[in-house]
């Protein structure tokens, strides 16, 4: 009996362990770069020096840094919109119809973020210097809704799934017209996950590298910036940049994860 | 006899190679409670969607108010329809629910609140009205889908078995709601139903349908009583179906040899049969008489009991013939005491001759 009572308490003890180990291999490589962008030596070492927010200064005061967030503010917002547009009819088309084919259909729409992610930036690059689109901050913003719009998909159609099958002919039946059932009953079914959805397509875009490295030319986005300054030299003020973008995407991925928990709530009530 | 609200002229449905619907034919009057009864699988569901517009009939034509409907989309009839599932937006609370309607309809806010708290109330619900509809009761939530079917005063109210989810009881007193309410409003409920106490306790008119077919179209009594067919006789349950070779024609009745024994059965308004004839009859369980002594009757045949149900006030008793044909029999509670049914022995079960029912 005792016997077992110890085994059940080394097992919750080593689950314990693996989680904080787990943790720290994540987080700890942020936690330093937080930790060094408030240090005030040139080099990341230890120990640390004097805190400070020179390096805070220093990219406040550079317009490249400002230009590369406005860049990808810009990316981001409209990337989010048209993504979760394009998901929002994907997954509304899957839900309303059926028709031959559809498994094609679900693939083919699922595929981008399958393929390697620097095989699709050289081709997003060919694609549109073939057709004389390259190097404009809305080719980067075509190229990433392409790359997110599955990920809107994904989640909406979570929600579809969900839905009473008779709510939008209720609504029919009741006088709503195709538009206006899909205004008054399919899109407030929905909204939560495409709140979810907005934040998290946006999440990705604002961090995605290498497709805007390729596509973006002289409009540079903040990932492609970091890239520049760490190929430059070895740079603190990369730290504090890098503390920022990690607090953008936090706050952005953890909106779209409260409100896919809301969605989650609502139905097992 | 003025023109019926709903006419169904040789209407079929076909999902693929299944056919729904065969061919209906089928008058609904204004202001008729008409209930449609069968099986799951029977098309019953189906021609209720047809009514509103859900799916279009493969063939025929449906007609509402003389006017032909298969061309017009569901949101532009005003046929609303009480859901199975209730199909309540959850989003929204039990006063919006009832407003969707007449927003649709473009009315104005304010009227749309006054009609919506209006209906709730006549329903009983009246205090729900800003409650989130995923926290009321099942009862509640079939008052609320109600009320947002009526509150645009349709002429017709469909209803596809929406008190299939409720405890026994609260079906009793929705039964009691719906019917006292066609009554008041006077006007047109279709009522779909796999349960026969509901379609006959509700229904003036009950229409049985089998296999995408009508079986037999008339008022309970007669569904329940004079069954056309072994379908409907099978279907309305409780009824022992007899059949044999016609031995003897007389004026009204026919003496019918069965394996069990030969017995009269009147032929009321049934086609003629000739000697050799095969002819099939129900009597019902409730008319048979049941004794441990050898009856005087008519009709009488010799059983063994096998099994007995008991259902409160009712008893039913399952005896068997000598070549294995099952006899229902159902009794009061208390004349099954003066029956002394525990003890061996055969039973003899006895029915007047008037009270069997030859089918077609």
């Amino acid at each position: 009996m005792s016997n077992s009572n110890k085994n059940q308490l080394a097992v919750d003890w080593s689950l314990r362990l693996y989680v904080l180990l787990l943790f720290v291999f994540v987080f700890a490589p942020i936690v330093f770069s937080v930790i060094f962008s408030f240090n005030s030596a040139r080099f990341p070492t230890i120990p640390l020096e004097s805190f400070t927010l020179k390096w805070y200064e220093t990219i406040w005061a550079d317009p490249d840094v400002w230009e590369a967030f406005r860049n990808s503010i810009i990316v981001s917002v409209s990337t989010a919109s048209l993504a979760t547009v394009l998901g929002f009819c994907t997954a509304y088309t899957d839900y309303r119809y059926r028709f031959r084919f559809k498994p094609a259909y679900l693939a083919l729409v699922l595929l981008p973020p399958t393929i390697p992610l620097i095989i699709m930036a050289l081709a997003m690059l060919a694609w549109f210097s073939k057709i004389g689109a390259s190097g404009q901050l809305w080719s980067v913003i075509i190229a990433h809704s392409v790359l997110t719009a599955p990920f809107a998909m994904a989640i909406i159609r979570l929600r579809l799934n969900q839905i009473d099958k008779d709510l939008e002919s209720a609504a029919w039946n009741l006088g709503a017209s195709e538009w206006r059932a899909m205004r008054e009953v399919i899109f407030p079914f929905c909204k939560p996950a495409i709140i979810s959805a907005l934040f998290l397509t946006a999440a990705v875009s604002f961090d995605e590298f290498a497709i805007a490295w390729f596509v973006s030319g002289l409009n540079k986005t903040v990932p492609v910036l970091i890239l520049e300054i760490v190929q430059g030299n070895i740079d603190p003020q990369v730290n504090a940049i890098g503390t920022i973008v990690f607090l953008i995407s936090m706050t952005l991925v953890i909106i779209a994860q409260v409100f896919f928990f809301i969605r989650q709530n609502r139905v097992s009530n | 006899m003025n023109t019926p609200l709903v006419v169904f002229e040789n209407v079929a449905k076909h999902f693929g190679d299944f056919v729904a619907v065969k061919e209906l034919n089928l008058s609904i009057n204004a202001g008729e409670f008409i209930a449609i009864m069968g099986p799951s699988g029977c098309g019953k569901t189906t021609t209720l969607r047809m009514l509103a517009g859900l799916d279009q009939p493969s063939n025929g034509s449906i007609y509402i108010d003389g006017q032909r409907m298969n061309d017009v989309r569901p949101h532009q009839r005003d046929t609303p329809l009480v859901w199975q599932s209730l199909a309540l937006f959850p989003f929204l609370n039990a006063r919006e629910n009832v407003e969707f309607g007449l927003k649709m309809r473009n009315q104005d806010a304010a009227t749309r609140r006054t009609k919506a708290i209006e209906w709730l109330e006549r329903l009983g619900v009246g205090e729900f009205a800003e409650r989130n509809v995923e926290t009321l009761s099942g009862g509640q939530r079939q008052r609320v889908a109600l009320a947002r079917s009526l509150v645009t005063e349709p002429q017709l109210l469909l209803l596809d078995e929406p008190l299939s989810a409720l405890d026994a009881h609260l079906v009793i007193r929705m039964q009691s709601v719906l019917t006292q309410l066609q009554r008041e409003l006077g006007i047109t409920f279709v009522y779909v139903t796999h349960s026969q106490s509901e379609a006959f306790a509700m229904a003036d008119r009950v229409v049985v349908m089998s296999s995408g077919e009508v079986a037999q179209a008339g008022a309970p009594r007669d569904i329940y009583r004079e069954p056309e067919n072994r379908f409907v006789a099978e279907f309305v349950g409780r009824n022992n179906i007899i059949s044999g070779e016609v031995s003897a024609v007389s004026n009204d009745q026919l003496k019918v040899h069965a394996p069990m024994g030969t017995f009269n059965v009147p032929i009321g308004d049934s086609e003629a049969r000739a000697v050799g004839d095969t002819a099939t009859f129900v009597i019902a369980a409730d008319l048979v008489q049941v004794t441990r002594s050898e009856t005087q009757a008519e009709n009488w045949v010799e059983c063994s009991l096998i099994s007995e149900e008991f259902i409160g006030s009712m008893v039913t008793l399952f005896l068997e013939t000598a070549d294995g044909t099952e006899f229902k029999v159902q009794l009061q509670e208390r004349e099954l005491v003066t029956l002394d049914h525990t003890s061996a022995g055969p039973f003899y079960v006895s029915w007047q001759s008037n009270s069997a029912h030859l089918l077609s």
